[in-house]
């Protein structure tokens, strides 16, 4: 009996996929460009007359790989993310027949080094937050020793007698290789033997900037970024590594930290002054056009002045606009649906 | 004779109170920990089962209407007329953007409802609630910044410096004994008959301020308790209201146009990512179809299998494997089975990713070993004799069975179930994997439809930046709590109702 029921459960569930045709865009990747596609996507849901998208939050990686799985109703129609496509990820999808990708890039993202407001304000360099925060820094004769600063003022005379303590994302995050890549892989490149060893050996130059330590200074804090501002605010001599619409939407708690001096503020992110960002993308299939319905409609909504215009709404909800030439850039691919060739991808 | 040995008597007594004392103490610490999470929960959700609106008359205007299709209007425009009106002095794009700036996006909803129920009311100016900003609401609840006014005890002086901007403020003073004399400090707001002024501190020997509200240049003297002084804790860089928009608030606050009443909304709106439109209706209909899958698969098979391996199979190596196999089962960490649901029901039967369906599927794999093993513990508490007695009298094994012994084990069985339910309806591991961790707008249709839960709800909302979706956060783990107290009560109740004591 039991055997006819499982049988039967299977027939059923073989039976279910002969459903209608998709009529619903479905989203996938980044959970920095997340909070930005949903809002154009509830904005396209209400005026559009279609189906709202379904946006899934699967970090740029796994929305990538998803998204290069294929072509067809079972295969998301754009993937979000905060870094461009690797030249892997472009093959995979080549390979699977996802051969026409369209490239638009939305805006930027700000990684802030934040503090409490009750703080004395720091002010940090790249190479500081290297000297803090990596497994392992040249001493004096260059050699690698285990990091042996305890506090701010071991980093740098000029710091205060501060125990060093960073809340951060975990390895798992985006946030955090970008983090590694643009404040530490920069930092690490100020000191001569650490911009020697790149050329002598890329791959151990490599393994000392994406080691973070483990021994205390930086406090893995999960993913809930408002997490780790509560935990600021309970302890004001630690820092923490954000998104800049966090610092926006905190400012009554916290305060961001200069970095080689530049504040972070929507201005300097957008003209690049403010060294710590990214550029955030989304990535749509261009053979789904005509297949599932609504994707032209849907990128005209993102790519439009109401969106990502200086004074759009996903400027309100934190995304740091691109300059004009830029964005006029974006507009010309999403209306010709440039496609994205091998020599683009790096 | 034995000697009385008193000393150890004292010694066993000492013991035990002092292990009564550990166990109160643990239970003391334990039901602290709760109240505190709780307290914590409810009071930072409580403000999320109100909303804030204004109420405004509103010209429905013919021109933006076609009463053959009264969805379609613009009534977005109409009701950010009617909200300007009420502010005739507020001019420039700036200014004008912060003043619509505090109504929400959705607050032409009510409006929309109203001409759609009776399109005889175009051309007419009707009174309607509009929902105000997220941000608006938390400053009208006091989340964002405590404000005292005060009212002004001395004669106030404005003057306007010739070829600089700004005013100066003087009473009988001027400068320093100026701001002490009138009690104001650096970025106090003084609000007046015809504008309102903000004090930026003492500059060259006077007491400086800048508009805040376009101010009337003939107002020179206002008189004691003619002005207020309106003060902040949160200094206007670090709030999301800024002064003037706080003002415009406060005025309609005074006119008791502000309406705070109970969100419905928030049980009748799918998710947003507008803090004030988001509601929890698309994820407890999610809930409520991913758990119904869940349990019409898991209850016959767990019964079923129950009964089979409790009462009929043969005792042998292959039943003790299986047996052994169930407990491991139901230790095994729930993203487990949202792998193995990725890997069956997405990639090899081709379901749809993030339906109800799937989810149900998935969880009724977790949640079989709990059902099956709740149910043969209560199949073997019913005593052999009632069996025998059966047997005795001729009936068969199958008879006796579900005759007999299956009515005296619901009760156990069913409160198995239901708590394999309640581990269903806080699962959120295995749903990541099948894509019911994303953003739904939309009220899910069927079992097919894409849909999230309650629980993978209170995660998404939690890592959203905005700070109103805390509150919210809160709020969906309050229903949550209440839905899984419900199902345990029921568990409970199903227990003490039916069960025997042997």
């Amino acid at each position: 009996m039991k055997r006819i029921l499982l049988t039967a459960s299977l027939v059923a569930l073989t039976a279910v996929p002969a459903l209608a045709a998709r009529d619903q865009i479905r989203i996938v990747g980044s959970s920095t460009v997340y909070p930005f596609t949903t809002a154009v996507a509830e904005q396209f849901g209400k005026t559009s007359g279609m189906k709202t998208p379904v946006v899934e939050a699967t970090g740029t990686g796994g929305g990538l790989k998803l998204f290069c799985a294929g072509l067809g109703e079972d295969k998301p129609d754009f993937a979000n993310a905060s870094r461009p496509i690797k030249k892997a990820e472009f093959e995979t999808c080549v390979k699977n027949g996802v051969t026409e990708i369209v490239e638009l890039e939305i805006g930027f993202d700000g990684l802030s080094v934040a503090q409490s407001k009750d703080a004395k304000p720091l002010s940090l360099t790249k190479e500081q937050l290297f000297r803090a925060l990596a497994k392992n820094i040249p001493d004096k004769d260059g050699k690698l020793i285990p990091n042996p600063n305890k506090t701010w003022k071991d980093v740098d005379a000029s710091l205060p007698d501060v125990k060093i303590e960073v809340l951060g994302p975990p390895p798992t995050s985006g946030t955090r290789d970008s983090f590694a890549e643009l404040a530490l892989e920069a930092g690490a490149l100020k000191i001569p033997a650490m911009a020697d060893l790149k050329k002598s050996d890329a791959k151990a130059f490599e393994a000392v900037w994406k080691s973070i330590r483990e021994d205390g200074a930086y406090v893995e804090a999960g993913e809930n970024d408002n997490l780790i501002v509560q935990k600021l605010v309970a302890n004001p001599a630690a820092l923490g590594i954000f998104g800049f619409s966090f610092v926006e939407q905190n400012a009554n708690a916290i305060v961001d930290i200069p970095i080689d001096g530049v504040q972070a503020t929507y201005e300097t992110i957008a003209d690049g002054s403010y060294k710590l960002s990214r550029p955030l993308f989304i990535y749509a299939k261009n053979q789904h056009v005509g297949k599932i319905p609504g994707i032209v409609e849907f990128i005209a909504e993102y790519v439009s002045d109401k969106a990502i215009g200086p004074d759009g709404y996903l400027a309100a909800k934190g995304l740091v606009t691109l300059p004009g030439a830029e964005a006029d850039k974006t507009r010309a691919v999403a209306k010709n649906m440039t496609v994205l060739t091998a020599a683009d991808v790096k | 004779m034995t000697e009385v040995r008193n000393d150890l008597v004292a010694k066993r007594y000492a013991a035990e109170r002092r292990f009564r004392f550990y166990g109160a103490t643990a239970l003391a610490l334990t039901a602290l920990f709760l109240a505190i999470l709780l307290t914590d929960t409810v009071i930072k959700g409580i403000p999320a089962f109100h909303e804030t609106s204004v109420e405004l008359d509103v010209k429905v205007d013919p021109a933006e209407v076609d009463p053959n299709n009264p969805v379609g209007g613009n009534y977005d425009k109409m009701i950010k007329e009617a909200f300007r009106a009420e502010f005739p002095a507020v001019e420039g794009r700036t200014n004008q953007r912060a003043l619509t700036a505090l109504l929400s996006s959705g607050g032409a909803d009510a409006l929309r409802g109203m001409v759609v129920a009776d399109p005889s009311i175009i051309g007419k100016t009707v009174t309607v609630p509009v929902l105000l900003s997220a941000d608006a609401d938390m400053f009208l609840k006091g989340m964002l910044t405590s404000q005292t006014v005060a009212p002004g005890t001395a004669a106030l002086h404005i003057a306007r410096l010739d070829g600089e901007e700004g005013f100066v403020l003087t009473g009988d003073k001027t400068g320093e004994e100026a701001e002490k004399e009138l009690g104001l400090a650096p970025r106090d707001v003084v609000r007046f008959k015809g504008g309102a002024l903000r004090v930026t501190g003492v500059e060259n020997g006077y007491l400086k301020a800048v508009p805040v509200l376009a101010t009337d240049p003939a107002v020179t003297t206002v008189g004691p308790g003619q002005w207020d002084i309106v003060s902040f804790s949160v200094p206007e860089s670090n709030r999301r209201i800024n002064d003037n928009q706080a003002l415009w608030l406060d005025e309609l606050k005074q006119e008791g146009r502000i309406e705070n009443s109970f969100s419905w909304r928030f049980f009748e709106a799918g998710d947003s990512r507008e803090p004030e439109l988001a509601g929890i209706r698309g994820a407890l209909v999610g809930s409520l179809l991913t758990v119904l899958v869940a349990i019409a698969l898991a209850l016959p098979l767990g019964i079923a299998a129950a009964i089979y391996l409790e009462e009929f199979a043969p005792k042998n190596k292959w039943t003790d494997v299986i047996e052994v196999n169930i407990n491991n089962l139901a230790a095994v960490p729930s993203i487990i089975f949202g792998l193995l649901g990725l890997a069956v029901f997405l990639n090899f039967f081709g379901l749809p990713r993030s339906a109800p369906l799937v989810g149900g599927l998935v969880l009724a794999l977790l949640v079989l070993p709990t059902i099956i093993i709740a149910s043969r513990a209560a199949l073997k508490a019913v005593p052999p004799s009632i069996t025998e007695a059966a047997l005795g009298v001729g009936a068969s094994k199958q008879q006796a069975v579900f005759q007999h012994v299956l009515p005296l084990a619901l009760p156990g069985i069913m409160t198995g179930t239901i708590l394999g339910l309640a581990r269903a309806f806080g699962e959120t591991a295995p749903l990541l994997m099948i894509g019911m961790v994303a953003f739904i707008a939309d009220i899910p249709s069927g079992f097919t439809s894409a849909a999230t839960v309650l629980p993978v709800q209170v995660f998404l909302w939690s890592d959203l930046p905005e700070l109103a979706f805390r509150s919210k956060t809160a709020a969906a783990i309050i229903v949550l709590l209440v839905v899984l107290f419900a199902l345990n009560a029921a568990a409970i109740y199903l227990r003490k109702r039916f069960e025997r004591r042997w």
